[in-house]
């Protein structure tokens, strides 16, 4: 198909002999630019123009044929990565032709979601830690820690004094014995349960970390007594103990 | 002619609808020309500038559904600057002063003004519906006045505006009595929404069909909504984010499931992709699926979610889908007539991930495809070539290349044969876009062979004026020609003047032609206005006729030149 629809095909107004200097004139100009065509007067004024389209875009002649395409983008656009910024100069106006609408929501929707995704989840996730019978409530960024014991431990330290506080009669020697205080979160009267989205009540340690994190909105440390109808190893849990 | 009564003939015009059709009949004779003009309804102007309101309204005294075009296509690429022109505000005041009794008004780039926006909500009892796309000029005040005023609202369709968000009580505008909404699309809205008032509009609505939502609304609220409207056809969500394990994702499955009539799905502003699958039941039905603000959504659970829409006859989609899904599109969806795949990255810094390759397998799968907006990395002339032979019925073909002047990727020659077999091969071509490096060559292809041609998109492309001699010589049913970046000078701006005449209009940025080109073709066509846009910052601008014309835009009026053009526009 390719070379004979070029010379002479139907065309009224074209004429053979138009569409003949049409395709000698393309043969001609098949070369790599940067070619000098001597005489050619329509040829040099094309040459001008192509040159400014080539600056345009930024190309050198080197480039504007037979190059990597992944190398000639990064040299075509070099600023360009983060779109939240206005374009780099390189960069031609209007083009591609994307309208401005989707632009501005690409441009939000990327800012957004490189927000949440610096250093694991930028935003903080502060949920408010209640334990019953302490005086107050106190507040952690569950983005700080990655497991479950990491945040054990995080809560048992800050809950400390008032664990003691409850066991009476060991004082500071408690305190500063951190298996003992392990040993009076998990294994003694306390469950540590959550509020979800949902607005549901559940016990910590069931879903993997991550889903909990999404789905905690705030924590309860509640007393074994207080833990009946919750779960069932909650449950279990209060009769092992009693 | 006059063998029948006038009303035998009006009720054979009530048969046609289409404005060609219409517009042809009112040329038949004088008899036929006052029939036709006392029974039409519905006017199609794709030039605002081209009438005036005052004539429209004279001749058109029973309208009813007005269509309004404002700025020029290339407006959408910040070619042309913000107060240009294509304001509503003159329209809404003349037919607010006559007596027609508007009831749908529907803009493509235009400035609409918020008090535009009460006025006509004030002033036609019967207002039914309103669709505004790509507008600006507005807040969310004006869709207030909307909501209060239009009692009998149907339709409130806003596609991709630039609205002035003020935050949310737009909705609680719509009065307890209106029940009589059957589309809603607030999709481009930014600010929050009342979720309640939404909820309970929707439960007021029974004829609820369309329902657009912005990211605002969250995944609860969308299950709150599909419970009460069931019988949706055309659904948008807003932010598609839930724990697939909890409650709420549970019920909104059990939802899905009774929406037995959704044929049409867009939206995934924010989506999480392990919930999709709640959607599955709804896509073996699916014939309109629109994923191209969803780039959260690719890999694995946007090709696993396409395999179960076998009944898809437009697909829009980002090109995170890459060449292989496009394959999986290919061999699932035999139905599809239109693709649209763009750019995941739109400042075009990055690589698009699909190919010539990707669209060869749907040229291959998908034969009854005739509608194309492909962006992409790169293309070749084997693909183009294979990709006519394989659909012969393409009406709109628009091809982007992210690099504009890129050459065939494997033989490094122009495009020119590929376009031109395009070009050969769809005889009902209307709309064509080029892209890559073309040479005057691929615009003899178009002149000898796009019969049907309507609209020609051209940038950076060509060597000289015979391209577009080749183009304005042989597109005789050319109505729009919109060139950027391309070598056409005064020689080809002026062989034929009188071909602007029988088209809409003609834009010319960073060409060749020249300003003496530009004065001499306003002197020798009246009735064209050919208006010269300068950039805010240029220097003055000398007088010099053989300075470079940055911007032209040349329409054909009936008006004369307009009168609201602002300082840096000069009409010749």
């Amino acid at each position: 198909m390719g070379v004979g629809l070029k010379l002479g095909k139907g065309g009224g107004d074209v004429g053979g002999e138009k569409a003949k200097m049409g395709f000698e004139e393309t043969e001609l100009r098949l070369g790599l630019p940067g070619n000098i065509r001597a005489g050619e007067g329509e040829v040099a004024r094309k040459r001008g123009f192509s040159e400014t389209v080539d600056l345009k875009l930024n190309l050198s002649s080197k480039e504007s044929s037979g190059v990597d395409p992944n190398e000639k983008e990064k040299n075509l656009l070099p600023c360009a990565t983060d779109p939240a910024k206005p374009p780099a100069k390189a960069q031609v106006v209007g083009w591609p032709p994307v309208r401005s609408f989707r632009k501005n929501m690409f441009a939000t929707q990327k800012s957004s979601s490189e927000e949440s995704e610096k250093g694991g989840a930028g935003n903080a996730a502060f949920v408010k830690v209640s334990m019953d019978g302490a005086p107050y409530l106190r507040k952690v960024d569950l983005r700080m820690y990655k497991t479950y014991l990491e945040l054990s431990d995080a809560l048992a330290k800050m809950f400390s004094s008032f664990t003691i506080g409850n066991c009476g009669s060991q004082g500071v020697k408690d305190f500063m014995n951190e298996s003992k205080l392990m040993d009076l979160l998990n294994g003694s009267d306390y469950v540590p349960t959550y509020e979800d989205k949902d607005g549901d009540w559940m016990l910590v340690g069931d879903v993997p970390w991550d889903m909990f994190v999404e789905s905690c909105k705030r924590l309860r440390i509640m007393k074994g007594t207080e833990a009946i109808g919750l779960a069932p190893r909650a449950m279990e849990k209060c009769k092992n103990r009693s | 002619m006059n063998y029948f009564p006038d009303e035998v003939l009006e009720h054979v015009f009530d048969f046609i609808s289409s404005h060609k059709d219409r517009n042809s009949v009112s040329l038949v004779c004088k008899s036929w020309y006052k029939i036709e003009r006392f029974s039409r309804q519905r006017v199609f102007i794709g030039n605002c500038y081209s009438i005036s309101p005052d004539r429209l309204i004279a001749r058109f005294p029973g309208l009813k559904s007005l269509t309004l075009k404002g700025k020029p296509h290339f407006a959408d690429f910040n070619l042309v600057p913000h107060d240009w022109g294509g304001f509503l505000d003159p329209w809404i005041r003349a037919l607010a002063k006559s007596r027609i009794g508007l009831e749908e008004l529907r803009l493509k780039r235009m400035v609409v003004s918020d008090e535009s926006l009460e006025l006509l909500s004030k002033s036609f009892l019967n207002f039914k519906s309103l669709v505004l796309v790509s507008c600006e000029g507005f807040t969310t005040d004006g869709i207030a006045a909307i909501a209060a005023n239009c009692r009998f609202l149907r339709e409130l369709d806003l596609q991709e505006n630039e609205v002035d968000d003020h935050r949310g009580h737009w909705l609680s505008c719509f009065p307890e009595s209106c029940t009589s909404l059957v589309s809603l699309n607030f999709a481009c809205l930014k600010g929050e929404i009342n979720l309640g008032a939404l909820e309970r509009l929707v439960v007021r609505s029974p004829n609820l069909k369309s329902l657009r939502l912005n990211r605002a609304v969250p995944l609860d609220t969308l299950q709150k909504i599909l419970m009460r409207a069931p019988q949706v056809v055309d659904l948008g969500t807003g932010s598609y984010v839930h724990d697939p394990s909890s409650e709420v994702y549970n019920k909104l499955k059990s939802a899905f499931q009774r929406c037995k009539s959704i044929r049409s799905l867009s939206g995934f502003l924010e989506v999480a992709p392990r919930c999709m699958s709640a959607i599955y039941p709804i896509c073996t039905n699916l014939t309109f699926l629109n994923l191209s603000y969803a780039p959260g959504l690719h890999g694995n659970e946007l090709t696993k979610l396409i395999q179960h829409c076998r009944k898809l006859q437009r697909l829009w989609i980002l090109d995170c889908i890459g060449d292989k899904g496009l394959g999986v599109v290919a061999s699932t969806c035999k139905e599809l007539q239109e693709l649209r795949v763009f750019p995941s990255d739109p400042y075009g810094a990055g690589n698009a991930a699909v190919t010539e390759e990707g669209l060869v397998l749907i040229s291959a799968g998908c034969t009854k495809l005739n509608s194309l907006l492909y962006f992409c990395q790169q293309m070749t002339n084997a693909a183009l070539i294979t990709v006519a032979k394989n659909c012969p019925n393409f009406i709109r073909f628009r091809l982007c290349i992210l690099d504009p002047i890129k050459p065939d990727a494997v033989t490094n020659q122009p495009l020119d044969e590929g376009f031109g077999a395009i070009v050969q091969s769809c005889k009902g071509l209307k709309r064509l876009s080029l892209s890559g490096l073309l040479t005057d060559q691929v615009f003899l292809y178009i002149g000898m062979y796009a019969e049907q041609l309507e609209m020609l998109s051209i940038a950076f492309a060509g060597d000289s004026d015979k391209g577009m001699l080749y183009v304005l010589n042989g597109c005789k049913k050319l109505r729009k020609l919109e060139i950027r970046d391309c070598p056409f000078g005064n020689a080809a701006l002026l062989e034929d003047v009188g071909k602007y005449e029988t088209m809409r209009s003609l834009w010319m940025s960073s060409c060749e032609v020249t300003l003496g080109g530009c004065k001499t073709l306003a002197e020798k066509m009246p009735s064209l206005s050919v208006e010269i846009i300068n950039d805010t910052d240029q220097m003055e601008f000398s007088l010099d006729d053989r300075q470079k014309v940055e911007k032209m835009y040349l329409y054909r009026t009936l008006v004369g030149h307009r009168e609201d053009a602002p300082e840096f526009v000069w009409i010749l």
